[in-house]
């Protein structure tokens, strides 16, 4: 019982976080039909960005203020969404008429230069950081003898909120219904007086800054903050997508619905199958929901090609 | 001072020269139609005064200002709407989303409200499919749709791309006595049309475009009892 407790609430956990990271690239796609390889690397760097907001204030410790946590995931996430809408302004935007293999290539590109320009002397170097310790590790309660760490509680809790607030963003507002309109047709939704180029642009900062709140809770959780190339990195945005495309890519709920899919799969794969093969468990997901139900869990079943 | 004028518009997609020196005006209140067979190049021509393409030479002047190079969401701003051709709805949406998408930048909210209350008196189907998804209209529905869209942004220039295809005759008929209000309201319209004897009896005057060049411009009624026009757009023998 103990143990399956403790599962469930390391795939709650994990799944949250591949949600954060997989709306990016679903809301990405939903827009302009394109899949945004940099987006993992923006996640990276969202953590990295907040190791080095901590270094500069000097929250380094668990000395720092109860705040520090929220503070430096808002400097975060506004150094992110920056850094979206610059990818975009500048790489994607003069390719928006462009065959489709040369924006993929072009952000194939985007990815490699944030990887190793992370790993600069003067960025962020090549050496792994400890991540500062916003928040305790103490329990913050107990469930079936399974204590439940303060990070863990407020990366579900973040996960939820931001969740809410994309939901209500998306289906109830004028913004919202934009995006959905762009996202149908381009040209007709520019004769509705949309500024497409605005919308994609609010699209690009909105997915980024939720791919930093997942990369400092990733960073959080996990202690360690690796060089800006590294495999741990690439496997994150790489099971984040996993999850958008299983969810139905392009679909806000199928991303969530994906993301927490793979997240408890690949858990209780590594619980009580095999810790080694956790990772071909969510692949092998991956391979049996595109062949099952190509369009994904959620998906319409058009046939799309990328 | 004309309300539209398009003068001696061209249009290329790469290699293909697709309008080929078009000019056209369109005084407030009145309806201009614009008639050409099969890939004639009127879509283009609507496309390139909405902003959707970019004119390689000439020039479109809206109430007065040179539009020519303006984005489409600026010129909607201007009062200038277009109902594109063929299912230009947003599926994914339901008729009332694809509604509100039409008073996109209208913060008239009361203003608006009676706008597609009327809109909706015009097309009383709509009003019982307000929660349907758009995708699932049928018959004439889509364009309705489109036009009650374009109307609810209270346009002072309607453009519309082949409001009557591919409906049945009835359709045809209604859509056409609406098109007349719609004009007869004070909405200035540009109306495409294949259907070269409903569209010049609603319209006042007439272009007849070929392979991208105007080869007859006048008053509607003359048109349409012009011989040559009759042969070749009209069916008579
Ligand atoms: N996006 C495009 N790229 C290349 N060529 C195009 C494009 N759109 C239209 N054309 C070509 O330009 C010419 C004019 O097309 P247009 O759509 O304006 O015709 P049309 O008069 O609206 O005819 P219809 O609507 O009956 O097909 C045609 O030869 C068409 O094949
Ligand atoms: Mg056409």
């Amino acid at each position: 019982m103990t143990k399956f407790v403790q599962v469930c609430l390391n795939g709650l956990t994990l799944g949250s976080l591949y949600a954060l990271i997989a709306l990016g690239y679903t809301l990405v796609y939903g827009v302009l039909r394109f899949i945004n390889f940099a987006h993992s690397d923006v996640v990276t760097i969202g953590a990295w960005m907040a190791f080095v907001f901590c270094g500069l204030i000097g929250w380094l410790g668990t000395d720092s203020p109860i705040f520090a946590m929220p503070f430096i995931l808002a400097l975060s996430m506004a150094a992110c969404a920056l850094l979206g809408f610059t990818i975009e302004r500048l790489a994607y935007r003069p390719l928006r008429r462009a065959p489709r293999l040369n924006v993929l290539i072009t952000a194939i590109g985007v990815s490699l230069f944030l990887q190793n320009a992370g790993q600069l002397k003067w960025v962020f170097g090549t050496q792994p950081q400890a991540m500062p310790k916003l928040l305790s590790e103490q329990a913050l309660f107990t469930i079936a003898n399974v204590k439940v760490p303060v990070v863990d509680v407020v990366i579900v809790v973040l996960a939820f909120v931001l969740l809410v607030w994309l939901q209500y963003l998306v289906f109830r507002t004028r913004l919202g219904q934009a995006m959905r309109a762009v996202s149908f047709d381009e040209r007709t939704a520019a004769l509705m007086g949309i500024n497409v180029d605005w919308v994609v642009s609010i699209t690009f900062m909105i997915g980024s800054a939720l791919a930093a709140a997942g990369g400092m809770m990733y960073g959080l959780r996990y202690g360690t903050l690796l060089q800006t190339a590294d495999s741990v990195w690439v496997l994150l945005g790489l099971k984040a997508f996993v999850a958008a495309v299983v969810g139905g890519i392009g679909n806000v709920r199928g991303a969530v619905a994906g993301a927490f899919l793979i997240a408890f799969v690949e858990m209780f794969g590594a619980a009580y199958r095999s810790p080694q093969m956790r990772d071909v468990y969510v692949f092998g997901i991956l391979i049996a929901v595109l062949i099952l139900k190509p369009g994904g869990l959620l998906g319409k079943s058009t046939v799309e090609k990328v | 001072m004309a309300l539209l004028e398009v003068s001696g518009l061209e249009v290329r997609y790469g290699g293909i020269h697709a309008v080929r020196g078009v000019s056209l005006s369109g005084e407030e209140g009145q309806v201009v139609a614009l008639i050409g067979a099969h890939g004639a190049g009127t879509t283009t021509t609507l496309r390139a005064i909405s902003g959707l393409v970019r004119p390689s030479k000439g020039t479109v002047r809206f109430a007065g200002k040179d539009i020519t190079s303006m984005a489409p969401h600026q010129i909607v701003a201007l009062g200038l709407s277009h109902a594109p051709e063929g299912r230009g709805i947003f599926a994914n949406l339901t008729v009332d989303e694809n509604l509100q998408l039409g008073r996109y930048l209208r913060t008239d909210n009361a203003a608006v409200h009676k706008d597609r209350e009327h809109a909706l008196s015009l097309f009383p189907r709509l009003r019982e499919r307000l929660q349907q998804n758009a995708g699932t209209l049928s018959g004439g529905e889509p364009q309705m749709l489109a036009i009650a869209r374009a109307l609810v942004a209270r346009p002072r220039l309607l453009l519309l791309d082949e409001p009557s295809l591919g409906l049945a005759p009835q359709i045809v008929q209604l859509i056409f006595k609406i098109v007349k209000t719609i004009a007869s309201e004070g909405t200035t319209i540009l109306l495409v049309e294949q259907n070269a004897h409903m569209a010049l009896s609603v319209a006042h005057t007439g272009h007849v475009l070929e392979v991208g060049t105007l080869v007859h411009s006048g008053p509607a009624k003359q048109l349409a009892a012009d011989d040559a026009i009759r042969k070749a757009y009209l069916g008579v023998h």
